[in-house]
Order: structure tokens, then sequence, then C-alpha cells
């Protein structure tokens, strides 16, 4: 039986009062991700745990001592780790490798009585717009077969819009969670770097990687938000900024202010996403919300500074996987170089082989100063930007993605057009900021659109209020 | 030939703090545990973990800048050094590049002509510690990462030292300050001190510098002076035959005594060097940096100094007895029961050290403390004892685990102090030997020492020597004088 809930809130109360039972939901969620095998949204599904999980908090249910996701079903991407669970992070150089330890969001989840259902398919390391780069392979857009989830959370948005799970955590690293939600139609929240703790997330790009939720609602992701979130003494870079209960939205904003980037609507963008949303824009002007053009001067450089940076990370966050310790170890090897050699040539795929080495290069001695100082001073530049417009507005709002889902197999040949995909969220990343997509209707091929609303670092409060208000409107 | 020409030589000095826990995660850092016992999935680098700073470090770090008269740098950056090893498990090493925490200091050496000589120390910054290949197990490499994060610190000096001999001093002074602030033991052959220099060599006179080769893996002392002489010889013998020196790294091989090359420039590793996004940078300010003076304690110049003026002891004494901290310990703790410290001092100095260096151990591992020590003394300055029975209690009281007190009447050795008795002593002796009497009288004076010596034969040597000669004297002179 399809759930009778349209958000967390609702199915806590008929879980409480008896109307829905956690098992038959549990069971449900377990027969429909079975049913729905062909989307590959699932690397792992944990079965057996779950029903077991089920009871246990229908009972906590029953007494009254249950915590606040009580009986919430999530998803969990492939890269973060569960202890002896596997995390593969779709790669075949982890794919026989067992987490040791649980990462702090997922324990937090845990400890609110959510049930972890599985982990969610995802570009291997996170690499990718599509979620084709994975070693179980592609994940199907729900909507239409033939097209890509997203990436490179695509498992976890198609899983929430394929109604496999309540909601699914991912990650967000230049756009990770908000592009495969804009694809999918699904809500997605890239949190402020720092607001939710990376333990445990296998590293991709340190000092751009945020973890976040997809959700049905804006409601579910507030409340997934405000557990995952806060300090955490296992990471430095976590912030020790107050954790809002984001759920309650009854903080009263200002008449909004929202303001729009004239570089976000220029050349490349699909016409029909740029008339959806202006069609929004006149919409909600009509209610309280007042908009006013902005510039975002370096928007055009992004893209290069984001891979450069990117990559350059990457190349050192992946060197842990030569064979030695764990994870793919090749067969035959003559010497340790050709160990590593042999070792990582099996165990990556093409498109983290091409960013280890273009991260290697940017590093190496005699190009640092003209490519990855160069793209510091960029990045701080464009920090500068959103500074500057947030003294003036609360939020921005710009589409998601310049295109719906495209088809399987588009643009996998060709790696800087599937780059340009990530055009409208990589800056969030560059500056720390957090975003949402915001599912606002479908195109002429019943393609989910997305819409993206951006605030201040640590606006969280004021970004989830807005789109729940926005939600109530359109 | 060697005379025309001058060395050049850097060092760079690795030391293990001996902090509680590892630099980036709480795993234990005590050595010699069961392999791999002391890891965690940060330590091991599995996917996803992150390092946590352990502030101790930082502090450790300091002392030693301020020890060394650097600046605190009050914004100091970690930096990954990337490469590939067996023992290195996330693929980069957590250290500091471009900003380490203290830079520009010195400090000052004694040479062998007792000169005072500076050498500049161009940085201090923090590294976490590899693990260990061990290659003894067959074919295969195995690695012990119990090593993996211990934290370190890397003390770079600038080029100012100019011989094998002062580059060992300048270490042996490093080694020193680090054991004196508490922050390292010292330990060259347990890897918790190491040594790399850089050499290069020039014709005296000459402005430019030579090519430098940079050499490894000397592990103790004498091999520095060893592999660094090695290396000069080396550098000036290509030099005279017209050949060039080739920059490289030298693996010091102390079985064979002599140095082989590890890699050359172009095999260097690029080490991409590039800010640690994990942790954000570190930030002190001017009332921390005063907060670390204040746990500052007294050095060993400092103690030197005092040594001298309070106790009253030379300063080559003074000098011996705080070139190791423990050692200082225990002869300052001596010097609260006794007033005799210049006793003390040749005490501790001779037979103290003595033993500790012969046996090879450590001054804690000493038997005898030093209130027992002093009680010693004190037996031979109030007449109880001679020197030469002190001697052999001492060597008692290291196996026997008693006190002198307790040796002394037990063996019932106290000397024979009494006038009246040894007068008498005296006049027995007289009596079995008129011949030496008469001659003594006739002017062969030295035979007073036979007389001693019957004496002590008789008295199985408990007869109080000084008073002993005295009375002897006496009454030999007034037996001349009748
Ligand atoms: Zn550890």
């Amino acid at each position: 039986m399809r759930p009778i809930y349209s958000n967390h809130k609702e199915k806590l109360s008929k879980l409480i009062s008896g109307e829905l039972s956690l098992i038959d939901n549990v069971s449900y969620f377990l027969k429909n991700i079975e049913k729905n095998n062909h989307l590959n949204t699932f690397n792992f599904v944990f079965e057996k745990e779950v029903l077991k999980q089920a009871e246990i908090i229908q009972d906590k249910i029953k007494n009254g001592t249950n915590g606040k996701l009580a009986g919430m079903v999530i998803g969990i991407k492939d890269v973060l780790s569960i202890k002896d669970k596997p995390t593969t992070c779709s790669s075949n150089t982890l794919k026989n490798f067992n987490a040791i330890y649980t990462a702090t969001a997922v324990q937090k989840l845990i400890d609110e009585d959510a049930i972890i259902i599985g982990k969610t398919n995802c570009d291997e390391f996170a690499m990718g717009s599509s979620n084709e780069n994975s070693a179980f392979g592609t994940v199907l857009n729900p909507n239409d077969n033939t097209r890509v989830a997203g990436g490179s959370s695509g498992g976890s948005a198609a899983a929430v819009s394929a109604g496999l799970c309540d909601a699914a955590l991912g990650t967000d690293t230049g756009g990770s969670i908000r592009q495969p939600a804009s694809f999918c139609g699904v809500y997605g929240l890239k949190p402020t770097y720092g607001r939710v703790s990376r333990y445990g997330l296998t590293a991709f790009a340190s000092s751009f990687d945020s973890i976040g939720p997809f959700a049905n609602s804006v409601n579910d992701l507030s409340i997934i938000l405000e557990v995952i979130s806060g300090k955490d003494e296992k990471d430095s870079t976590s912030a020790d900024e107050p954790v809002t209960e984001y759920i309650k939205f009854d903080k009263k904003f200002e008449k909004i202010k929202i303001g729009v980037p004239k570089e976000y609507f220029g050349e490349g963008l699909d016409t029909e996403i740029e008339t959806s949303i202006k069609n929004k824009i006149n919409e909600l002007r009509e209610k309280e919300f007042e908009f006013v053009d902005i510039t975002l001067p370096h928007t055009q450089y992004t893209i290069a500074a984001y891979y450069i940076l990117t990559t350059a990370e990457a190349s050192s966050n992946l060197a842990r996987y030569d064979g030695t310790r764990f994870g793919h170890r090749t067969k035959e090897y003559r010497s340790l170089i050709d160990m590593y050699e042999k070792t990582r040539s099996e165990g990556f795929g093409k498109e983290v082989k091409r960013r280890i080495m273009l991260g290697t290069y940017v590093l190496s001695a005699g190009y640092y100063d003209a490519y990855y100082r160069k793209a510091q001073k960029v990045r701080r530049l464009i920090k500068d930007d959103f500074d500057k417009v947030f003294e003036k507005v609360d939020l921005i709002l710009t589409p998601t993605t310049p295109t719906t889902a495209f088809l399987i197999g588009a643009k996998i040949d060709d790696p800087l057009t599937m780059y340009l995909n990530d055009i409208y969220t990589t800056s969030a990343n560059l500056a720390g900021i957090p975003g949402i997509n915001i599912p606002i209707g479908k195109d002429k091929n019943g393609l989910p659109i997305g819409m993206q609303l951006l605030a201040n670092q640590f606006e969280e409060e004021k970004l989830l209020s807005t789109a729940q208000l926005i939600n109530n409107i359109i | 030939m060697y005379k025309e020409y001058e060395a050049i030589i850097g060092l760079e000095v690795h030391a293990q703090l001996s902090t509680e826990t590892k630099a980036f995660c709480s795993c234990s850092t005590k050595f010699g545990k069961t392999p791999n016992s002391n890891v965690c999935p940060v330590c091991l680098g599995h996917p996803g973990v992150l390092p946590v700073l352990n502030e101790k470090v930082v502090e450790y770090s300091a002392l030693m800048g301020l020890a060394t008269n650097c600046n605190i740098n009050e914004y100091s950056v970690f930096a990954r050094k990337n490469y590939f090893y067996p023992d290195l498990p996330k693929g980069y090493q957590i250290s500091q590049y471009k900003e380490p925490i203290c830079s520009d200091g010195f400090l000052e050496i004694t040479t062998a002509n007792n000169e005072k000589k500076r050498i500049r120390i161009e940085r201090i910054h923090i590294e976490e510690d590899a693990g260990k290949s061990i290659h003894d197990s067959g074919s295969e490499t195995l690695v012990d990462l119990n090593r993996c994060g211990v934290p370190l610190i890397e003390i770079v000096s600038k080029p100012d030292i100019k011989s094998p001999e002062e580059a060992s001093l300048y270490l042996q002074k490093i080694r020193q300050i680090v054991r004196y602030l508490g922050i390292c033991d010292g330990n060259m052959e347990e890897g918790s001190l190491r040594c790399d220099a850089n050499v290069s060599v020039r014709k005296i006179g000459e402005k430019i510098l030579g090519t430098k080769t940079e050499i490894k893996n000397m592990n103790s002392f004498k091999n520095i002076e060893r592999a660094i002489n090695f290396e000069i010889e080396r550098q000036i013998d290509l030099l005279e035959d017209g050949k060039q020196i080739d920059q490289q790294t030298l693996l010091w091989n102390a079985d064979l005594n002599k140095s082989e090359s590890m890699r050359s420039k172009e095999e260097a590793d690029d080490y991409r060097y590039f800010p640690e996004p994990d942790l954000f940078p570190v930030i002190v300010d001017e009332a921390w940096i005063e907060k670390i003076k204040t746990q500052m304690p007294e050095l060993a110049n400092a103690r030197c100094e005092r040594f001298i003026n309070q106790y009253n002891i030379p300063e080559y004494d003074a000098r011996i007895l705080t070139n190791e901290k423990s050692l200082a310990d225990y002869f300052e703790s001596g010097t609260n029961f006794t007033n005799d410290f210049k006793s003390l001092s040749n005490w501790v100095m001779v037979e103290v050290l003595g033993i500790i260096n012969n046996e090879k151990i450590s001054i804690k591992d000493f038997p005898i403390s030093s209130e027992n020590l002093t009680q010693l003394i004190n037996f031979i300055n109030n007449g109880t004892i001679s020197g030469k029975i002190a001697k052999e209690v001492f060597s008692e009281m290291l196996t026997d685990n008693k006190t002198a007190e307790q040796i002394i009447s037990e063996k019932n050795i106290s000397q024979i102090s009494d006038v009246s008795e040894l007068k008498e002593i005296i006049s027995n002796i007289f009596n079995d030997y008129p011949k030496q009497v008469k001659e003594y009288i006739d002017g062969k004076e030295k035979l007073i020492g036979f007389f001693v010596g019957k004496i002590m034969q008789q008295t199985q040597g408990k007869a109080n020597p000084k008073l002993l000669n005295e009375i002897l004297k006496n009454k030999l002179s007034s037996l001349k004088n009748n």
C-alpha cells in the first residue's frame, strides 16, 4: 500500500494513532525497491535488519520513548560509512570493503530512530553529474527510464522520487544533491559548508563536500537537517553554530527580498525552464516577495575554479586507495610501483582517473601558481560576490540546472558539456553557502523542472522557511 | 688538499614529541607495542576519516621555538605532502610548508676550543610520523602503523655548521633542549630523534655555494660525524678529480661505513604541497604565547650558571652536571642533605657518572638515591670512614640496596679516630720495628709510608688516615728532636 502521508510529522502521528503500521510501511518499501530494481537506485538493501528495526521502533512509539525521526525510512548514499556495512562509493576499488565505523550524520539519524533501509547508488566517489559513472550501473530517472537521474547522488534522488523510501542522504560537492533532485523532481538541500559533520563521508573535495537530505517536502528536509547538523569533535571544520528547530517555521522574516542574478539566465539555459521560472517569479511577486536584479560578476569563472580546486583535493584524497591496506589489490605485480599502478588502473573508473590526473597536474611543481593558487583567488572573488549581494538581498533565486534530465549516454563522452551541467550549482560550494532545489513543475516531455534558492552562510532557517512559503503559494 | 676546502652543512632534525596521544587522533603514542595495536580509523586512513589537531602538539612546538629563540608565528598552516609509500596510509603526510609554527631562531654551541658559536634556525614545523615498513619476513613487506600519526617537529637549521664535530654538537644541544623541555625523549636508537644533513663544499674564499647532497639514516652521534666526514671527503675528491657533484639523496650505511645513493635529483618526488583542507590554520595570540612562556622550565645554560653561583662549584663541574636534566636533578636533590657541594659534585661526576656510562643506564635507574650518596659523603667528612673505605661502601651500596650507615655498622668499619687509641697503636708499631725508627731519625723520612702501611694493615684500614698522619709525624719529629 502506497504511503498515505505527505511528510514525517503526519506519518509519525499515524504511527502513534495506529492508523499506520511501521512493519507494513517498511515491507511496502522493500517490495517497491524490488519492483523497481531496474532503476539501480540501491547498491545494498538491508532487508533483514529493517524489519527487525521496524518492530523495535514500533514498540518505542507505543511506549512514547521514540526519537524525532521514529519510523522515517531513509536511504544513505554509498559514500557514507555505516559500521560493518559495505561502503563502496560505487567503485570497484571498494567493492568488497566494509566500513569499520559509522559516519556522524548517519549515527545521528539512527539515534533518532530513523530506519536505514540501504545504501544508494551514486557516481563513483561522487564524481559525475549523471550517475553513469558507477560500478553498480547507471541510475534511471523514475520519470523517464531513458534519461539520467542526475548525479552524483542519483540513487538517493531517484529512490525518493520513486517512493522507495521516505527520504535519503546525499552529498553535494558541486551540485550533487540539487541537480539530481531537480532531474527527479524532489526537494534536495545542500546545507552550509560545516553545518553537518563530514566525519564518515568519503572525501571527494574536502573543502566543498556537504551532506544533505532529499525528501518529498520542505518539512522533512528541515527535520532531517535539524537532526544531522551541529559541531562534531571529529570534524574540525564542522561549525559551532546554533542548530535551529527548522521545522517550526515560526520565525517571521520581514518582506523577503530575492535577488535574481542575470548571469544565471543567459546562453545555454533551456527556454522552457527559463519561462517556467520567470512565471514563478511573477506569481511570487504578486504575494509578499520583492525581486531585484543582481549581478554575480565572477560567475563565468566558477566551473574552471571548481574543477581545478576539487580535482586537486580529490587527487590527494584518493591516494589512499593503493591496495596496501584495504580495498582492491591487483592479483599479480612485480614491484611496489607496479602494484600501485595496476591496482589503481583496475580499481578506478574513467572519470575518477580523469580527475585524479587533472588534480595531480594542477598541484605539480611549476603549475601550482598558475592553476591552484589562481583558482583559490577566484574562489575568494566568488565568495566576495555573494557577500556583497547578501548585504542587499535575503536570498538568491536561479534555475537549478540549464536543462531537464538528459538522455542516458548523451554526454558521457563529452566531459566538458557534462561539467557545464553544474554551472548554476557549483558557486554555492565555492562560497560554502546553502542551497535548495524546489520542484516547480514539468516540461513538455513530463520531466521535472527545478528552481534553486540560495541563502547566506548558516541562514538555512530563512532558506527553508521561504521554500515552505513558496511551496504554499505555487 | 682537504685544508683548502670548507664544508657548508645544514641539519634537519626530527624530534618525536612525547605527547600522550597522536597528532591527529586519540591513539596512544607508546613505543614498542604489538604491531598495529595503537591504531584507529583515523590513523589507518580509512575512507571518510578526518584529522583533529592535538593542542599539546602546538604547545610543545612553541616551547621548542621559545627555547631556540624563534618567533612563534601567530598564523600557521597545515599542508599535505603527497607521496605514495606503504607506511603512509593516507598517501599524504600532514605537515607544515610555507607557514610553519616557528621561524628565525638560533642556538649556541660550545666548540672544542671553548668558543661559543651561534647556529641559526630557519624554521620549526609540525608534522605527523609515518609507520614502519618491516622487510624481514621473507619476500613480504610488513607494515606497522603504531608510529603512524605520532607528532614530530622538524627543526631546520641554516647552513651555519662548518664541520662534522659542529654538527654533532648542534644535535647534542637540540637533544639537551628537548629533554630539558620534556617534549621528546631524545632517543636516537629508537628513532625519537632523527637527523638528515645537507652538505656541500667549496674552496675557501669562494662565494658561490657548491652543489649539495642530502644524507639520511644517521642514527647516532658517532654516525653523524662519520657520515658527514665521509661526504665532505667524497665531494672534495670528486672536485679534485675535476668531476661534478650530483645533487642526490644518500643513505648512510653504518655497517659498511659509507654512504650509498638513494635517489637522484631527477627521481625526487614532487610532493604537490597544498593547504590541508581538513584543518583550519593554527592561530595563536600574544596571551597564549605568554602562557606558554610561563611553562618554560629552566634550561641547561641557566641552570649551569645558577649551579656555579649557588653551589660554588667550578664551571667545568656545573657544565657536566647540567648536561642532562636528570643528572642535574640528582645532584640538586643531594644538595638538600649536605653543605659539601664540591664533594657531592665530585662523587656524582666521577663515581655515579662512571657507573651509568659504563653500564649504559639512565640516572633514573641508578640504585643509590642522592640522599644516600650524601650520607656516605657526610660519613667521610665527619671522620667516620676514610675516602678509601667510602669507595668500598659505595660498591656495596650499589649491589646490596643498603644505606651507608647500615653497611658501616654491620661490617664494623668505622674509622679509628680516637687519638689515644691511635697513639697506642703507633707506640706498639715503633716497638715492633725499632730498626726502621732509627733509620727515620737518621734522616730516611720517606719511611713514614712504611709505618702508615703497617698500621693500616694491623687496623684493616680503619685508622683515620688524616689523623694518623698527623699523630705519626708529631711522634716521629719529637723522637728526632730528642
Ligand atoms: Zn589513531
